[in-house]
């Protein structure tokens, strides 16, 4: 890269690959968690460690929580008792988050570059402007997702598979060390999420954590580290007990 | 060359200036947070805002304050900070919060002016409140000093934030998860918002303010496809419909905020046949 402020962010990165081969640590710790939106509890004393490395898939119906638990992972919905804690050094910061696409933003009048480049407005710094670096990065986080050639393009005139890949682009420019994905391939047709899951396969073998909440059970668990199942638990106690699997795959 | 002259005349006129100026200036800052708002579906609260604008008014004209923004403008960031900043867990939703509070206070206020004023003409206070008819020919110096520092305030933050107000507009889940602070900025829109609708009452009047935040961010959007080319878009057409209602309400004795906003009609207009005819 060649450049100092990219090399910074990098250096965390390496140390944690070196990490990884001592023992995973964790990344975010779930303890006693409860989790709801007004009076009902979704989520219920909840215990779970996100590791290092990890490549996790929520999976289960609709209206089990696994939407919920992102979003309390993600720091967009406060515990309403226990705690979800952020270790090894993590940052808000350093998290890239791919939110399911809303109503609001199919019809946005922004270009994919502005887009993508608004991922860096939760790094340090004032910045009323992008730098050479920042512009770089996100050229390249255009690429990984293939969309480089995007750049210029109104983001409300692309197909769902491409919009989809913009916002990737976009968690990728914030993600330095974990990436959360909400249903990434909702409503893309076959090819598009082979190439959603191909980017995200290639993302998690260059030592990104991925937390990703997905319907699409088959295909996912190929991939996936461990698996976090909501499905069949929530009929005998009420709120969500969630099984987890680990190691499924390796 | 008669109409020339009769500008030229005209500008003479010191209150001319001051009005050209504020006209300027208001729809400038209106417009850009204009895009905003259209985009985060908040439309309808500049209207909420300037009914509530317009309460304040007539309570500060009932203690006869000499200087009545030192009431309007910190009642309607307070109001402005509560609708757009509880979030959407409250009980009453946002779009009934707003309309409560915009008739509510509309109410009360010419309930108030009506009960305590001293004025014999009520009706015609009330309809120049609402419809801004005169108020803008009758500025002090005072008042576009006023006018004039806050524009600037509200331009230079809009510049140095641009692109966290772009970021939390697209997508203030996302940035919210990605570290930025979005509640923070949220009480920052809302504050300017508050500023630009004050300001703005002297222009068009408190009915018609919403027109001069909504109607050049949708014309941009008929056309321009990113968020900075309808930025700047938006701006210019306000500014440019702002200055031909102007100079149109002085030169034909119309009034100036409804030929301001009849101008961004037709330009929005102009603007929806445009796309229609580039998407053929």
């Amino acid at each position: 890269m060649g450049n100092e402020q990219w090399a910074m962010s990098n250096l965390g990165r390496t140390m944690n690959s070196e990490d990884i081969q001592k023992k995973n640590p964790s990344l975010i710790k779930c303890r006693q968690l409860t989790l709801g939106y007004g009076a009902k509890s979704i989520v219920s004393d909840f215990d779970y460690d996100v590791n290092v490395g990890d490549y996790l898939c929520i999976i289960g119906r609709n209206g089990c929580g696994k939407t919920t638990l992102l979003r309390g992972l993600a720091g967009l919905l406060k515990p309403r008792s226990g705690s979800i804690e952020l270790c090894d050094g993590l940052r808000r910061n350093q998290i890239g988050y791919l939110p399911q696409i809303t109503v609001v933003q199919k019809d946005f009048p922004a270009s994919v570059e502005e887009i993508v480049l608004s991922a860096f407005q939760g790094k340090k710094g004032f910045l009323p402007f992008y730098g050479r670096a920042r512009r770089e990065r996100a050229m390249e986080c255009m690429a990984l997702t293939r969309t480089e050639s995007l750049a210029k393009a109104c983001f409300r005139e692309l197909s769902g598979g491409q919009k989809q890949r913009v916002l990737l682009a976009r968690a990728l420019c914030a993600a330095e060390r974990l990436l959360m994905l909400d249903e990434p391939v909702t409503g893309l047709d076959p090819e598009s999420t082979d190439a959603m899951y191909s980017i995200i396969r290639e993302l998690h073998k260059n030592g990104m954590t991925i937390v990703m909440v997905t319907h699409d059970v088959d295909t996912a668990l190929d991939d996936a580290t461990r698996v976090m199942d909501f499905n069949n638990i929530r009929r005998e106690n009420g709120p969500s007990v969630p099984q987890t699997r680990d190691e499924r795959c390796r | 060359m008669p109409i020339i002259e009769k500008l030229a005349f005209y500008m003479e006129f010191p209150f001319v200036r001051y009005a050209i100026i504020v006209g300027v200036l208001i729809s400038l800052c209106s417009s850009l947070l204009g895009v905003t708002l259209v985009l985060k579906r908040y439309s309808y609260i500049g209207d909420g805002l300037s009914h509530v604008a317009f309460g304040a008014l007539a309570v500060a004209s009932i203690f006869k304050l000499t200087n009545n923004m030192l009431l309007i403008l910190p009642v309607t960031i307070v109001v402005a900070i509560l609708l757009l900043c509880t979030g959407k867990d409250t009980r009453i939703k946002g779009d009934a919060a707003v309309a409560m509070v915009s008739v509510g206070a509309l109410a009360i206020g010419y309930l108030l002016m009506n009960i305590f004023s001293s004025s014999a003409n009520i009706s015609g206070d009330v309809c120049t409140t609402l419809f801004g008819s005169t108020s803008i020919l009758t500025l002090k110096a005072s008042d576009v000093y006023l006018c004039v520092g806050l524009s600037v305030a509200v331009l230079a933050v809009f510049v140095l934030f641009y692109n966290k107000i772009f970021a939390i507009t697209f997508d203030e889940k996302f940035a919210q998860a990605t570290g930025v602070n979005a509640a923070l900025f949220n009480l920052l829109i809302a504050i300017i918002i508050a500023v630009i609708i004050v300001l703005a009452m002297n222009l068009v009047g408190a009915l018609l303010v919403s027109a001069l935040v909504v109607f050049p961010a949708l014309s941009a959007m008929r056309v321009f496809k990113s968020f900075f080319t309808v930025t700047v878009a938006a701006a210019t057409i306000s500014v440019v419909c702002s200055l031909a209602g102007i100079l149109v309400a002085i030169l034909a004795g119309t009034p100036v905020g409804s030929t301001i906003v009849a101008m961004d009609i037709v330009a929005f207009f102009g603007f929806y046949i445009t796309s229609f005819i580039r998407s053929r």
